[in-house]
């Protein structure tokens, strides 16, 4: 287990100076003059110039993405912003933990919500309860979730008055944009469950259970449940990614100090090192995500741990495992 | 609940009796003709598609022609949705805006399954060291989140329908490509195969001729469903300011629009969010419905 822990690990570092390198790459043929803009329209050729000049844009290609690959990964630093002249890193440091929370706290009510109520739409299939949330589901997986925002703002903050349109300025800014960040997470969850319960309701170990008059309790939580999770776990990896990707058009509804504006405002202002580091960031996240996933999935589903002992090991399923 | 079951079963064999002449397309047909939600869905669609197409013949007003004096007009019996921030008939533009956003999900979809699937198959039949390494460059291409990859691309890409297309549909290659190796990966122990190189089968026949139809039906779904996602992902990004621009009448660009006058003329976001959300919701039914009459065995 423990080789393949470390194997999948400088997989994960693999794949990160990858994903600068092809960050790097779709960077460097953005249009747009980021002499111009920092610089202003009426700055001479010279001046603009003389700019690009100093930040190292006139060197070849290639000297560029090895200049920022050693940047990146040697030295840790992430460039300077070209309006802010801030260093991009401390930027990061008060907003990342922003959008992060928000991220965690969406995936976190993704599945507190929408797995029990799948398992409630399953256990109860046909029944009103399973139509109603069915259907709710459906909607949910429909409404794209920055127009759900649009319509919290306009009846929870304008009409109502009771929570803040935009900024943080108390734990009641947070609200909405985790609404409006996980109910599609929600309604996706609550399908996948729906339907995985469903599947091993009809299972082979599922009727021997029962028919060694097993309580229908226990049939439920210890031979249902358990497997059913499986694939729906499995899945939460890819949807950290999707969801911190999502809080990206949702932070721009509530202008929420976090990593989305801040990228927003770099696209805009042709202001590469936010770009880059914003994109890495969110990408190493993600893929963290998934690794970690992928790794406690192994370790739930002794399947799974077998064919890594015989993966890592080479022996075919010698080895003590963990 | 197990007798319940069993009779289902019992049903299904006996229609599958019924219909043994029948070719497995028209028993798909025939299954998703008796399920009445696609059946809506379905008829919603082909109504959306049919407004959009004849916008220039329905519509009361020219999508882009700006009259200051009817502007901010809340909904009427002359702009029956009301009108924008520039005076624009809000009405007019939601049907010329659905050509942009139902064009842009077919073709995003549509751009990332024709990809995904002919590379799927062809590294899936070879195996091998092209399939791991593929594999590796789509571990690569899947670190980066879709709707983020998309973000990316527009900016580099900049606007427009046919940029907007590409931004919404690369994230979603590797995951087709994916999907399609490993079904083709299990086609490959199938004795038809076996057969075909056999007697000396080219391998692009094959691929495309052998191993393709008979791994279409997930493909053809999963395309479906996606559609929904392609048109939420494409709407956003002209939320954003990315993909299609104003004041081309695309629905997202139209929030965005709406969004700055959200604060005094509520009405403006409420009609382009709920026509996206309806289009999505119509398409998933259908995309359920299709993929109940493709593979029976699913239907919970």
């Amino acid at each position: 287990m423990w080789k393949y822990i470390v194997k999948r690990l400088l997989g994960l570092v693999l794949v990160i100076f990858c994903v600068a390198i092809i960050i790097f790459t779709i960077m460097y043929f953005v249009p747009g003059d980021p002499a111009l803009t920092v610089l202003g329209s009426t700055s001479t050729v010279e001046e603009r110039e003389a700019y690009r000049e100093s930040l190292g844009l006139n060197d070849p290609f290639l000297v560029q993405l090895g200049r920022y690959l050693y940047q990146t990964f040697i030295q840790f630093d992430l460039g300077t912003s070209y309006i802010s002249k801030a260093p991009v890193v401390s930027e990061f440091a008060s907003r990342l933990p922003r959008t992060l929370a928000l991220g965690l706290i969406c995936l976190f009510v993704n599945v507190v919500v929408g797995i029990p109520l799948g398992i409630v739409c399953a256990l109860d299939r046909g029944k009103v309860a399973d139509h109603l949330i069915s259907v709710l589901a459906m909607v949910g997986v429909a409404i794209p979730g920055f127009w759900l925002a649009m319509l919290m703002v306009q009846l929870f903050s304008q009409t109502l008055g009771w929570l803040p349109a935009m900024g943080i300025s108390s734990w009641k800014s947070w609200i909405m944009p985790i609404i409006a960040g996980s109910l599609g997470g929600i309604a996706n969850n609550l399908r996948t469950t729906r339907s995985a319960v469903l599947e091993v309701m009809n299972s082979d170990y599922v009727i021997t259970a029962r028919a060694k008059g097993l309580e229908e309790g226990k049939v439920t939580y210890l031979h249902m449940l358990p497997n059913a999770c499986i694939p729906i776990l499995s899945q939460l990896g890819g949807q950290f990614g999707q969801v911190i990707a999502g809080t990206v058009i949702i932070e721009t509804v509530f202008t929420f100090p976090g990593i989305g504006t801040y990228m927003l405002s770099g696209i805009s202002n042709r202001d590469y090192p936010v770009v880059r580091g914003c994109v890495l960031l969110l990408a190493i996240f993600s893929a963290s995500a998934v690794l970690l996933v992928d790794l406690i999935y192994g370790l739930i589903d002794p399947r799974i741990r077998a064919q890594y002992i015989s993966y890592a090991s080479g022996k075919g399923g010698k080895g003590s495992g963990k | 609940m197990e007798s319940n079951t069993l009779q289902k079963k019992k049903a299904t064999r006996n229609a599958a009796a019924t219909h043994k002449k029948r070719s497995n397309m028209s028993l798909i047909l025939h299954r998703l003709a008796q399920d009445k939600v696609a059946m809506v869905a379905l008829g919603v669609l082909v109504f959306l598609v049919i407004i959009s197409i004849a916008a220039p013949l329905i519509a009361p007003y020219d999508p882009y022609e700006i009259d200051v004096t009817a502007a901010k007009q809340a909904p009427s019996a002359a702009h029956i949705f009301g009108t924008d921030s520039m005076g624009r008939d809000i009405f007019s533009r939601i049907l010329y805006g659905g050509r942009y956003s139902l064009a842009l999900g077919f073709c995003g979809s549509l751009f990332t399954a024709v990809i995904g699937t002919v590379l799927g198959t062809i590294i899936g039949y070879y195996g091998g060291a092209i399939d791991n390494f593929f594999m590796r460059i789509c571990d690569v291409w899947q670190a980066i989140p879709g709707q983020l990859l998309a973000i990316v691309i527009s900016t580099v890409l900049g606007g427009g329908f046919i940029n907007t297309v590409l931004a919404m549909s690369i994230g979603g290659i590797p995951m087709s490509i994916r999907s399609t190796r490993a079904m083709c990966l299990k086609e490959r122990e199938m004795d038809y195969l076996e057969a075909a190189v056999s007697y000396d089968c080219s391998k692009t026949k094959i691929m495309f001729k052998h191993m393709l139809p008979n791994i279409i039906s997930p493909t053809i779904v999963g395309t479906t469903m996606s559609v929904g996602g392609t048109i939420m992902g494409a709407a956003g990004l002209s939320f954003i300011g990315l993909g299609i621009q104003a004041p081309t009448p695309e629905w997202g660009a139209m929030l965005s629009d709406a969004r700055s006058m959200a604060l005094l003329y509520p009405y403006m976001m409420i009609f382009p969010g709920l026509m996206i959300a309806i289009t999505v919701l119509a398409i998933n039914l259908f995309g359920d419905g299709l993929r109940d009459a493709m593979d029976p065995k699913l239907k919970n």
